[in-house]
């Protein structure tokens, strides 16, 4: 958990105070000024009343060009971000036609299939010219090819489960399963951080909604023993059915889930868990498998798996594997499967390709280097954030590392001076944070090399002592006899 | 797909946005005539993204009986007041309208909106644009329009309903369209005014929380619209498929028409139903089985997933394409009234 220093709290929340009263004084003007001029929507609602956009508005808007940067190349570990320029105090933004290389510490890019690979690629442009770009129809209908069945089968092989079905959004996947697989008079127990599909599909079932503390088993195990002794809300019945979900690594916090504290729980109150690994497939564990086998717990407890390809597999989509029974029913009732258009083929082959890759299916042994890579350089980012005295969330072997800002000034400072050395880095606020708790968010990829990472160690270093945050004291640098014979310059000592 | 890859790798606000996104919005824009427009991953999540991020509890929403499930799970995740109106049907519309605005005095704090779509899905059944914005404008109800099959399809450049009914776009708030149907990519988009696209740019959860389109598909949409625009003939092409069709389906035994003469999903409903919706589709399947395995026809049964709350009845859909020559769609005609005179011959009136 995070525990925010007092004086930081303090700070932050006289800034966030001074904007919201600087905002609420341009809104009184921008009222006057209104009335004077009378808008064509007479008898009309406003689209947007009152506070809804506020904050859009009035903090977001000043800070815009921190965020939704366009990029003019793959994904990869260098990319090339286009600039912008605004006249109107980025109401607006433009384009450039300027584009600059930037070193990439933000895409989901965890075994560096993002850009164009020796093995991939060719096939996925064979299936291109073999089945089109897209079936143009749902999976019912007209739209599962030979590819689409071979990707179930290698997607269900790979995770441990007898069987899958792959759908072609993630967000999309959590949707609309969740109200398939639980109704009224069943109950939800998710942790509190969960990913927003989840939470849209656990409204849009209807059943109860419970949330447990992040990532705290006892807790966890309260609120089960509290919620099986009451029943249903009002009728006192017990529940038809209980679901526990949780996420493989959160994507704010970079945390791996305690998975075998939880499926013990759950196995002795009889709840389902359906388990999101939208970012551990494919980047941790030893060959790949995610979160069950980082931690040593066996595929067959946990009922329901669940994750994307968007992330380590540099394509598209989503899957659900579990048990034969499940996955049938699925596939008569969703409606996801039923009314939505199928994977695209292409995206569909790029992930059949990957998963041969990690596999070490190809013949080449590329796979388990990734693995190893992503590893250590995840490792070693973070122990050298920490030594230099960052606050840095998350557990060993995440690829994800949060750096906290707390500060709303320290966003777009940090963000900005960071593009200005040429390196890219994703800063988040409100509304997918906590208000207070503002943070920077480095995502590692198997595609870094050293030379990378030492770059980018020292320009955080660098816009760290700039901006302010190394919040945590630096361990004590040794060798100080080369720092005495180089005054001049700040380097970073390495062990 | 050498250039990019193939996925995009991150969500919108955090460096998934590829210049093709922005020139692929930007066209579609410029296609309708409308000033911006914004995509979507996924052709299901554009409704269901677009509805609760205007509509939050309180408002009133009128909306037709059958709309898919993409709108209705929107419906549901707004806790909005819905209420439906009988399926394009323009006096219950008004009829509806009018109690609402007649209740309620304090109505000029809630925000009303009016869900229809162009071509319905389940049906086939094509929205009367113009009355719809008549009574939009009596009774001040902004319009949510969703355009996915008729996108390309009807008015004669394809530029959609709007053409089709010579209403101007800037009257209709809210247009969403999924691509997957007419545009041959993945993905849908949502395009009106200024102010409507960009607050989705921050509070819509699919666009927000979700990873952007791959690029490829993007510019797949994009050569897409360039091939719709310098070839005006395929649409022409497409309606005269369809009136080959209809002309040719109309004498079918045991199953009716139903639904628009110029849309170009064509609807087949049985006569004489045979009692529960289970029973219904057991025949239509086994007809569509017969019809695959003895004629080499594909013809697909509308299906209804266990969350779907739509009222109307089941039948057999045929998607019509301008690239179907004038032989194919008479021996599907000749091989659909074969196959139906077999399988229906106990349902068929006497």
């Amino acid at each position: 958990m995070i525990t925010i220093p007092y004086l930081t709290a303090l700070t932050t929340y006289f800034s966030y105070g001074l904007l919201f009263a600087f905002g609420q004084f341009r809104d009184f003007f921008r009222k006057i000024f209104d009335w004077w001029q009378a808008s064509n929507l007479q008898g009309y609602a406003p689209i947007c009343l009152g506070l809804e956009d506020f904050y859009i508005r009035r903090l977001y808007l000043r800070i815009q060009d921190c965020f939704g940067r366009p990029i003019a190349s793959a994904p990869d570990a260098w990319f090339d971000v286009v600039e912008r320029y605004s006249n109107d105090y980025n109401k607006t933004l433009k384009r450039t036609e300027k584009i600059s290389r930037c070193l990439n510490l933000g895409s989901y890019n965890y075994l560096g299939f993002a850009a164009a690979d020796e093995y991939c690629t060719p096939r996925v442009i064979d299936s291109l010219n073999v089945f089109s770009a897209s079936t143009c129809s749902t999976r019912v209908d007209g739209g599962t090819t030979t590819l689409h069945k071979e990707l179930e089968e290698c997607v269900a092989n790979f995770v441990g489960k007898p069987a899958a079905v792959v759908f072609g959004m993630g967000y999309v996947t959590n949707s609309a399963i969740l109200p398939v697989i639980i109704g009224k008079g069943g109950l939800i127990i998710s942790d509190s951080l969960n990913h927003n599909s989840i939470v849209n599909g656990a409204r849009g079932s209807g059943a109860t909604i419970r949330v447990f503390q992040h990532n705290t088993p006892s807790h966890l195990e309260k609120v089960l023993r509290e919620q099986i002794a009451e029943g249903q809300p009002r009728t006192h019945r017990p529940w038809k059915k209980i679901i526990v979900v949780v996420e493989g690594i959160y994507s704010m916090e970079g945390e791996l889930c305690k998975l075998p504290e939880i499926v013990s729980i759950c196995k002795k109150y009889k709840a389902y868990v359906y388990l999101d690994e939208a970012h551990s497939i494919g980047a941790v564990g030893k060959t790949g498998r995610g979160v069950c086998e980082l931690l040593g717990v066996d595929t067959a407890d946990v009922d329901i798996m669940m994750g994307t390809f968007t992330k380590s597999f540099g394509s598209s989509g989503g899957y659900i594997a579990g048990s034969k029974e499940l996955i049938q029913y699925l596939k008569y009732t969703c409606p996801a499967h039923l009314y939505a258009t199928s994977i695209s083929p292409p995206a569909a082959q790029q992930i059949i390709s990957s998963i041969k890759v990690i596999l070490g299916e190809d013949g080449s042994s590329r796979g388990a280097q990734k693995l190893a890579r992503i590893r250590e350089n995840s490792n070693f980012f973070r122990s050298e954030l920490q030594k230099m005295g960052f606050e840095v969330l998350g557990d060993n072997d995440s690829p994800v590392m949060p750096i906290m800002l707390y500060n709303p000034a320290k966003i777009p400072a940090f963000s900005r001076e960071c593009l200005k050395q040429n390196v890219a880095v994703v800063t988040v606020a409100f509304p997918a944070t906590p208000l207070l708790l503002a943070r920077a968010r480095i995502c590692i990829s198997a595609s870094h090399t050293k030379e990378d990472l030492l770059k980018a160690l020292e320009v955080i270093s660098q816009v760290g002592d700039l901006v302010g945050i190394k919040y945590f004291p630096a361990e004590p640098k040794k060798q100080l006899q080369h720092q005495e014979q180089q005054p001049g310059k700040e380097t970073i000592k390495l062990e | 797909m050498e250039k990019y890859g193939v996925g995009s790798c991150g969500p919108r606000g955090f460096y998934g946005t590829i210049d093709v996104h922005l020139d692929c919005e930007a066209r579609i824009a410029n296609f309708l005539g409308t000033t911006d427009s914004i995509l979507y991953s996924y052709g299901l999540s554009t409704m269901f993204s677009a509805i609760p991020c205007f509509c939050k509890k309180g408002d009133i929403i009128v909306v037709d009986e059958g709309v898919h499930w993409g709108i209705q799970n929107g419906l549901y995740l707004s806790r909005s007041t819905i209420v439906y109106f009988k399926h394009n049907d323009m006096e219950s519309l008004e009829k509806t309208l009018e109690k609402i605005t007649a209740k309620n005095q304090r109505a000029k704090k809630l925000r009303r909106y009016i869900v229809v779509e162009a071509v319905y899905q389940n049906s086939g059944q094509i929205a009367p644009l113009d009355k719809i914005i008549k009574l939009k404008e009596k009774y001040r109800f902004r319009v949510l329009l969703d355009e996915s099959n008729s996108i390309g399809v009807l008015g004669h450049s394809g530029r959609g309903l709007t053409e089709y009914c010579r209403v101007p776009i800037e009257k209709i708030d809210i247009v969403t369209a999924s691509m997957g149907h007419a545009l041959a990519t993945e993905g849908g988009f949502c395009t009106g005014s200024a102010r409507v696209i960009d607050h989705q740019r921050l509070s819509s959860s699919g666009y927000v929380f979700s990873a952007s389109l791959p690029p490829y598909l993007a510019s797949a949409a994009i050569t897409a619209i360039d091939v719709l625009e310098q070839n005006p003939d395929l649409t022409s092409k497409l309606k005269e498929n369809i009136a080959i069709l209809w002309k040719g389906l109309s004498d079918v035994q045991g199953l009716s028409l139903a639904s628009h003469p110029e849309s170009p999903i064509v609807f087949l409903r049985l006569e004489k139903s045979a009692g529960s919706m289970k029973g219904d589709l057991r025949l239509l399947e086994d007809l569509a089985n017969h019809a695959l395995k003895e004629e080499s026809v594909f013809v697909v049964v509308s299906k209804r997933s266990t969350l779907d709350k739509c009222p109307l009845p089941v039948g057999i859909r045929m998607f019509v394409s301008a690239a179907h020559s004038e032989s194919d769609l008479l021996k599907a005609c000749s091989s659909v009234k074969k196959v139906a005179s077999v399988v229906l011959k106990d349902h068929i009136h006497p």
